[in-house]
């Protein structure tokens, strides 16, 4: 069951920089002349916490993260980061998207090493950073090829190497392994929750997915109507069959 | 290329030459005279005889030196002129109208703006080469820099990267591929004008030596400057292809289609410095695209 299709990390985490503090506050989603806008939501998600969201196509799902990563302003209420109002986008919470962003005329370790670039990071420190998430994703061997090379897993796992290295404080993932099949994904999430426990990052995390939620989520908010769900601990794939995980899995559903 | 390729590319040109010598040189007229016309021999000689003379050379490179400026300015200029229209209202609404104005206008059409503006003759030929291949790249960059999509730009600005990192590490090598479409065209248009402008108002150049030849009937002359011609703008547009093959060399390519329909044996790789990994054979890319099978096979 615990498979895990990945290597075992074999370099130490960067220190991290804390989680950040994310909150909405009666905030209104959407674009100004768009379709109706979603909320008010009112949503706190405490440092270093995991909250997936999930909801049916179309209720605002990616809108929310877009919001929280500045790169929307709310049509109403507040966007709050540590308690300081969203201005716009910023490197302190960093975004992967749904589909591929990577940058198709940098190689892999191009792409690794650009929120390094962007932080002035020099290029031997750049480039030891960039070849350590990449070992850590197990990529080692990719980081000369060009994007459109690889495959969809891969590419996933590098957009994830690409928002790690700028050591974000915040994580908002935009159904990150939506497009990978049943067992590359198994492999994506357990790295994942390898990964987040030694970042000590916020984690918002977008799925449809509601297994994927209750496996990594630590508490689930449910959109359009905003309502949040508490996840017992603790999270392991060998729990997934019992009693309590089955009973939130069907409240969840239910809620939807 | 295969050796039969390259045997009827070579054949081709040989059978043009054959055939304008058969022409020339039994005088032939059938409503198109050939009488006048120097044979392929008389225009090989004269151009053996130029080639020996010190004035080729020197008309050669005036024409190289005006292209190669007027050119590389058109190229800054156009991308940059080009990017700011499609990524600044203000500069759409500034320039954008100027442009169309101007843009129709021949670039040759501008000589006497040359001439009333600039000192010399030799700024006003590279002015007009200038002028001509700016509107192609113009042309080219803002349509490529508008079509990027938004979400490269999206990532880097939550990477914390700001206007000017977004310009250079995403429009400007995004916008490539469509900018060398711009260069190409801009290449060709570019040696149009300089041969013109030379033929009114140069001094030296082989533009200006081609309507010499032709002022005092020297017909085979006038062939020498054509081939000249001919043979420097495939030099100017194989360069700008091969470099832009090179910049762009992250594209991803479709495999040589022309090749033979049953799959080649592979060959011994061969080190390619500073060049894409080649797609593999379509066998090979599709097992490594979609087989999510681990690096490290899981010790059980």
């Amino acid at each position: 069951m615990s498979r895990t299709p990945f290597p075992s990390p074999a370099v130490p985490l960067p220190e991290s920089g804390g989680g950040a503090a994310l909150a909405l506050e009666g905030a209104l989603l959407g674009h100004s002349g768009g379709p109706a806008p979603v909320g008010p939501l009112d949503l706190r998600v405490a440092p270093g916490e995991v909250l997936a969201v999930v909801g049916p196509s179309g209720c605002g799902k990616t809108t929310l993260l877009r919001t929280l990563a500045g790169l929307l302003p709310p049509l109403g209420g507040r966007v709050l980061c540590d308690g300081e109002p969203v201005r716009g986008p910023g490197g302190d919470r960093a975004l992967v998207f749904q589909h591929d962003a990577l940058l198709p005329w940098r190689t892999v370790r191009g792409n690794v090493e650009l929120p390094l670039a962007v932080r002035g990071v020099d290029r031997a420190g750049r480039r030891r950073a960039a070849d350590g998430w990449l070992e850590r994703m197990g990529l080692a061997g990719h980081a000369a090829r060009w994007p459109h090379g690889l495959s969809g897993g891969q590419r996933q796992r590098v957009q994830l190497a690409r928002a790690l290295a700028g050591r974000p404080r915040a994580v908002l993932m935009d159904e990150p392994f939506g497009a990978l099949d049943a067992h590359t994904r198994t492999g994506m999430q357990d790295l994942l929750v390898e990964i987040l426990r030694g970042t000590g990052a916020t984690v918002v995390f977008v799925t449809h997915d509601v297994d994927e939620a209750v496996h990594l989520g630590d508490r689930i908010a449910l959109l359009p109507s905003g309502g949040v769900l508490d996840v017992p601990r603790p999270r392991d794939r060998a729990a997934a069959g019992d009693p309590a995980t089955r009973a939130l899995r069907r409240r969840v559903l239910d809620s939807l | 290329m295969s050796a039969g390729r390259r045997l009827v590319r070579a054949g081709s040109l040989l059978a043009a030459l054959g055939a304008w010598q058969l022409l020339t040189a039994y005088d032939v007229n059938l409503w198109l005279r050939f009488e006048q016309f120097p044979t392929v021999a008389e225009v090989a000689r004269a151009f053996a005889e130029r080639a020996g003379t010190e004035a080729y050379w020197q008309d050669l490179g005036s024409s190289l030196r005006r292209i190669v400026t007027g050119f590389l300015l058109a190229a800054v200029l156009g991308v940059a002129a080009g990017t700011a229209v499609a990524r600044s209202r203000w500069a759409a609404d500034l320039l954008g109208p100027l442009v169309e104005v101007v843009r129709p206008v021949p670039a040759i059409a501008l000589v006497p703006v040359a001439i009333l503006l600039l000192p010399t003759n030799e700024q006003g030929i590279v002015f007009i080469t200038c002028a001509a291949a700016f509107f192609p790249v113009l042309v080219a960059t803002r349509h490529a820099v508008r079509a990027l999509s938004p979400v490269w730009e999206e990532a880097v600005l939550t990477m914390g990267g700001g206007r000017a990192r977004v310009l250079w590490s995403v429009v400007l090598p995004g916008a490539l591929p469509g900018v060398f479409g711009g260069l190409s065209i801009g290449v060709g248009v570019a040696w149009i004008c300089v041969i013109s402008a030379e033929m009114i108002s140069g001094e030296y150049g082989v533009g200006y030596r081609t309507w010499q030849d032709y002022t005092v009937v020297d017909y085979p002359g006038v062939f020498v400057g054509m081939a000249t011609i001919g043979a420097l703008g495939l030099l100017t547009s194989t360069v700008v292809e091969a470099a832009g093959r090179r910049i762009t060399a992250w594209l991803p390519r479709v495999p040589d289609r022309a090749g033979p329909a049953v799959p080649r044996p592979p060959r011994p790789s061969r080190p390619r410095p500073r060049r894409a990994p080649e797609p593999p054979s379509a066998a090979a890319s599709a097992s490594a695209r979609e087989v999510p099978v681990p690096e490290k096979e899981p010790v059980p």
